[in-house]
């Protein structure tokens, strides 16, 4: 009798681990990539699964980590807050992928800082500068005398690239004295927690713990980023391999859907 | 009965018979059985041996690349620029000053804690408060690492000054009145008539004193008055850390004192020495090759920590200024293969990718060697304590 039942719950725990890949691969959708994008994914990804009955797995890791899963094959979307590089695109097409990219939406990187900060304002030259090591006391822009802690992003985020590119140009290299955090969410709890820090996060992420600083006068926000009047703004982009087809298109159509705008405008990115 | 009539059939001999076949079989099984053991006990370690292989195999591209002079001796770390630049001097510097750190903070208290544990404390309290040490070391690191950066970074950033005050006086006030003590001894030693000898030695005792206090406060007002801009920095990560050496310190230790059994603290007894004199020139001795096994241990686990690293250092490669601050941001080497591991693929940049393994040997080095030495010490000591 006991051996019997060991036989069986043996079975069943064969089929359970046999049958869930299967059907896993058959009906759903992976999705890996920047964590800028995370948050309207996984609320695509919610919408989705709820509609269509699809199940959307959503992963956070870093734009390059999405890039990389796509050109692995280990998912189906990757979300990047950076468009492709080049070299990636080659990887890509000598491993058979060819990746397409989507625009899902706009987002304006925001300079934040502690709230008990009096600074309201720099200048794009100022930011970059601030990154460079050039300047390194608040009283240099118009605050307290108290040294900056400068909060970077790791090499493998999008947000990186793309303030890296936007304020300080292409090949100026970030101080070393520089913190460095791996995500949004960690900037975010740093800046708030921290007098003298001053750290860039996605618009969506901006709330009242932290202060969005104006950027050569302008401050981030939907409208401004729109109407391109706010300087640091870039796409949020999905990327998949070949044309999408069946649920993966619908996916990908979201954002010109009433819904997926609505998702969009929610969460602080801006419709394109 | 049957086995009467059993000793008589084989003769005066009283040997088992047992059949060819049967010998057969059971010799097969024996060998089977032996080398299934020897599979499973070399498995292990053919583990280590390829985890060595295929680390160094990825890491030999990146010193053809680009050469040993850049990563040992730059601090210029932008793996992701083109071209990159892959110092890692302040890498390994970060890494070996958050172990240095962990390791002066923890192998005291640990000591400390061993001692009290094993001869100190009655036993029935000891069955308790063992077990509640070594459940810190079943706490995932992940909540060590979330417990230093939500909490402990700010909290170091708006109390700083009055924190380091405390941790100074608390770490400082028993080491200087020790040392006082000492001191004022050492210096009467010679004085041979018994009355002045005391005299002197009080005075002296005072005078000693008021300095040693007069030291405390001073460094202590200026802990004080120091203000700590970040919280996420290399002081922070030696705290965190040395809370998860302790329970590896603790433990092993506490074994190696046990270990040296009561034959020998009698025996000291019996000599006339105090308990503390047993503890200190008889237990400690003998179990000085454990204790240090557990030191050891205990550095490397805070040498390969990575999610609390990673979390609540700061992550910024560069050597601090002055070069023992330990208040500034520091990168370590788990942390940045970790940090990293992300973009770098063969796909992208192979130095990228290989000099993270670079690292990675790098790390394997450094423990194999301090496994090495603390097996070396640990035999010489057995040497000399059995051999005496």
């Amino acid at each position: 009798m006991k051996t019997m039942k060991h036989v069986l719950l043996l079975v069943a725990f064969f089929a359970v681990v046999l049958s869930s890949p299967l059907s896993a691969a058959g009906k759903s959708i992976v999705l890996d990539g920047s964590t800028t994008v995370g948050p309207l994914a996984k609320s695509f990804a919610a919408y989705f699964t709820k509609k269509y009955g699809v199940r959307v797995t959503v992963s956070e890791s870093g734009s390059g980590n999405g890039a990389k899963s796509l050109i692995n094959k280990s998912c189906d979307i990757a979300t990047m807050s950076r468009a492709m590089k080049a070299q990636e695109l080659a990887a890509a097409r000598k491993k058979g992928v060819n990746p397409l990219g989507h625009t899902v939406a706009l987002d304006g990187i925001a300079m934040v800082v502690h709230p008990g900060n009096p600074v309201r304002n720099l200048t794009k030259a100022q930011i970059a500068d601030i990154y460079k090591g050039r300047i390194t006391n608040w009283n240099q822009v118009g605050g307290p005398n108290a040294r900056i802690v400068v909060i970077q992003r790791e090499s493998n985020s999008g947000t990186q690239e793309a303030f890296k590119e936007l304020v300080m140009g292409k090949t100026a290299q970030i101080s070393k004295t520089a913190e460095t955090q791996s995500s949004n969410g960690a900037i975010k709890n740093r800046v708030s927690s921290t007098r003298s820090a001053i750290g860039f996060v996605g618009l969506g992420f901006v709330d009242r713990s932290v202060k969005p600083v104006a950027v050569n006068g302008v401050l981030p926000s939907p409208l401004t980023v729109r109407n391109s009047t706010y300087p640091v703004s870039r796409p949020l982009y999905m990327y998949t391999n070949g044309q999408p087809a069946g649920s993966l298109k619908k996916f990908i159509d979201l954002p010109k859907t009433p819904d997926g705008k609505r998702m969009i405008g929610e969460l602080g990115f801006v419709v394109k | 009965m049957m086995s009467e009539d059993n000793l008589k059939e084989s003769g005066r001999s009283g040997a088992f018979i047992v059949s060819a076949q049967k010998r057969k079989m059971q010799k097969l099984a024996k060998t089977g059985g032996e080398s299934i053991l020897l599979l499973i006990a070399s498995f292990v370690a053919i583990v280590v041996l390829f985890i060595f292989y295929f680390v160094a195999v990825d890491a030999v591209p990146y010193f053809q690349l680009r050469g040993f002079r850049e990563f040992f001796t730059s601090s210029n770390w932008y793996p992701a620029d083109e071209p990159g630049e892959f110092g890692a001097l302040a890498i390994i510097y970060g890494s070996g000053m958050v172990t240095l750190g962990s390791t002066l903070l923890s192998v005291p208290m640990g000591i400390a804690a061993a001692i009290c544990l094993s001869d100190i404390l009655p036993f029935s309290v000891r069955q308790y408060a063992k077990p509640v040490i070594e459940m810190l070391a079943a706490i995932p690191s992940v909540a060590f690492g979330f417990f230093a950066l939500v909490i402990f970074a700010p909290l170091l950033q708006t109390h700083g000054g009055p924190i380091l005050m405390w941790a100074w006086w608390i770490l400082a006030a028993p080491f200087l009145l020790l040392a006082v003590i000492i001191l004022s001894d050492l210096l009467t030693a010679k004085i041979e008539n018994q009355n002045r000898r005391q005299q002197i030695s009080l005075v002296l005792l005072a005078v000693f004193g008021v300095g040693a206090l007069a030291f405390l406060y001073w460094v202590g007002s200026v802990l004080q008055g120091m203000e700590i801009i970040t919280g996420t920095n290399a002081l922070n990560v030696s705290i965190i850390l040395s809370f998860m050496a302790l329970p590896t310190i603790v433990s092993v230790s506490e074994d190696a004192l046990q270990a040296v059994g009561r034959d020998l603290r009698e025996g000291s007894y019996a000599l006339g020495a105090t308990r503390a004199e047993t503890i200190v020139k008889t237990v400690l001795p003998a179990a000085s090759s454990g204790i240090l096994a557990a030191v050891i241990l205990g550095v490397m686990r805070a040498l390969g920590e990575t999610m609390v690293v990673w979390m609540a250092s700061g992550n910024s490669s560069h050597i601090p200024e002055p070069w023992f601050n330990y208040l500034e941001a520091v990168r370590t080497l788990t942390a940045t293969i970790a940090g990293d591991m992300g973009e770098a693929d063969q796909v992208t940049g192979s130095a990228r990718y290989h000099v993270l393994f670079a690292m990675g040997l790098l790390l394997l080095v450094i423990s194999f060697i301090c496994n090495l030495v603390s097996e070396r010490i640990v035999v010489r000591q057995r040497k000399i304590l059995s051999g005496q």
